[in-house]
């Protein structure tokens, strides 16, 4: 019972600890798009609130709390709540399959550096991916607004689209660990990361997964130029925060995702595991910043052509080959 | 793949089912005690300006529960049939040594037929989008 107790108060620490360090990143990944940004376009971006405009993800959590929470009379009101909480759950769980390091003993006890190691972990993200269509779906339709409707059905179109080539892209992974498990995926990994292998797949992952986290070129379901806002116009104070957290957060474990699946995880040299899988999250969350001052919004006709004509058959083609190479 | 162990299900020091509940847990009342805290806090001042839906300051005519184009609710269909296709694809992934030469040409076979649906709603105007040309 006592090593239970014990066990308990690890497993509390261990979680808030991969809570926090999420929305810590979360917040400051806003900040550091806002300065890269801003300075990408020759402005400053944010430099009124701490130095360097440091504190400004906490003034905006500040605002965000105590901003009016507007539900519009025409809206639906449990939906339009609900909404913004399946976008932020649904990107936060998706973390729990994320390994960041080999276990650690700790006072003769080993702890796993894994929140949970189910052996259908990869589906698990599969799930909860096609969950937070939910989310965007709901909260346009919610909204009872023509841009938010419009942003919404967008959405889920291009969301539904691009989590097929996501998932026909991992196949060859799941090929080559044998297993769906993600620590026995980065585990495979450890002398050779899959992406020497596999840089088709690579590619086509990391597309989708930009498409799936909405963001530039594909954030056609917020166009702001044509719907406002998209599918979170009608949102205000917390839950338009929340909508936010669940991009960033998304951001953030498709950043974790890629590194498990394509660049070895937490496997790299002299530094500490961990600190290797938050280097990498950081330089794929610094380059999706980047493509988002580089490049234009599609259109909508070439978002779906480039999914359904591209990337799917590419993927479909690349499990093929795979396979022949595997059995020679 | 390795079979489902349940020595210790509820065991915090192994990264089991039950610390993913615990962990869904506590993500979930972290979201709620936000909602919460800002629903107290937030100033309620409501006006009829603030509660109609936007429309870029024109006022709203009519319902927004609009009819969707069918390009969307095509999308669906075809994004069912691909997943279920896809489903299959990964049970024969989790295996493909063990199933060797014989299992690779079934699954081979099983996607250019795969391939071959892609094609016919291609062909058939299933994934244009945008006004259709008039013959």
């Amino acid at each position: 019972m006592v090593t239970w107790i014990a066990g308990m108060l690890m497993l509390t620490v261990k979680l808030s600890l991969v809570l926090g360090v999420l929305l810590f990143l979360a917040a400051y990944l806003v900040w550091a798009e806002r300065k890269f940004l801003g300075r990408l376009q020759v402005r400053y971006g944010p430099n009124r609130a701490g130095k360097f405009g440091l504190l400004q993800p906490i003034a905006d959590s500040i605002k965000m709390i105590t901003k009016e929470d507007i539900v519009p009379t025409a809206a639906d009101p449990v939906l339009f709540m609900l909404a913004p909480a399946v976008v932020a759950i649904t990107a936060l769980l998706m973390f729990a399959v994320v390994p960041f390091g080999p276990a650690v003993v700790l006072w003769g006890r080993e702890i796993p550096m894994v929140i949970t190691d189910i052996n259908v972990g990869l589906l698990y993200v599969f799930a909860l991916s096609s969950l937070g269509v939910y989310g965007v779906a709901l909260g346009g339709w919610a909204s009872n607004s023509k841009f938010a409707l419009l942003g919404g059905i967008r959405g889920a179109a291009q969301m539904i689209s691009y989590e097929l080539s996501l998932g026909l892209s991992l196949v060859p992974v799941v090929m080559m660990a044998r297993s769906f498990s993600l620590v026995d995926i980065v585990a495979a990994q450890a002398d050779y990361p899959f992406i020497i292998f596999q840089p088709v797949a690579f590619i086509i992952f990391f597309i989708s997964a930009v498409a799936e986290s909405k963001r530039i070129p594909f954030d056609l379901p917020e166009a702001e130029n044509e719907l406002g806002a998209g599918f979170h116009m009608e949102y205000s104070g917390m839950r338009f925060g929340l909508f936010f957290i669940g991009e960033y957060v998304h951001m953030q474990v498709f950043g974790a995702l890629l590194a498990v699946f394509f660049l070895g995880g937490w496997h790299g040299p002299l530094l500490p595991p961990v600190i290797w899988l938050l280097i990498k999250i950081i330089v794929i969350s610094l380059f999706m910043i980047w493509m988002r001052g580089t490049l234009p919004r599609l259109r909508y006709d070439q978002l779906m052509t480039f999914g359904w004509k591209v990337l799917i058959p590419a993927a479909l083609v690349n499990i093929v080959v795979t396979g022949a190479f595997i059995l020679i | 793949m390795q079979p489902i162990v349940n020595a210790a299900p509820l065991s915090p020091w192994e990264p089991n089912i039950f610390s993913m509940t615990l962990y869904g847990v506590m993500v979930t009342a972290l979201i709620a005690v936000l909602l919460f805290i800002s629903s107290w806090l937030g100033q309620k001042k409501p006006s009829p300006e603030k509660l109609r839906v936007y429309e870029s300051g024109i006022i709203p005519t009519g319902t927004a529960r609009l009819r969707y184009p069918v390009p969307f609710y095509l999308v669906a269909i075809f994004f069912l049939i691909f997943d279920v296709e896809g489903a299959f694809i990964f049970s024969w992934a989790i295996a493909c040594e063990n199933l060797g030469w014989s299992g690779w040409f079934q699954i081979t076979f099983f996607i250019f037929v795969l391939v071959l649906g892609l094609v016919y709603i291609w062909v058939k105007g299933g994934l244009e989008w945008g006004p259709q040309a008039k013959s």
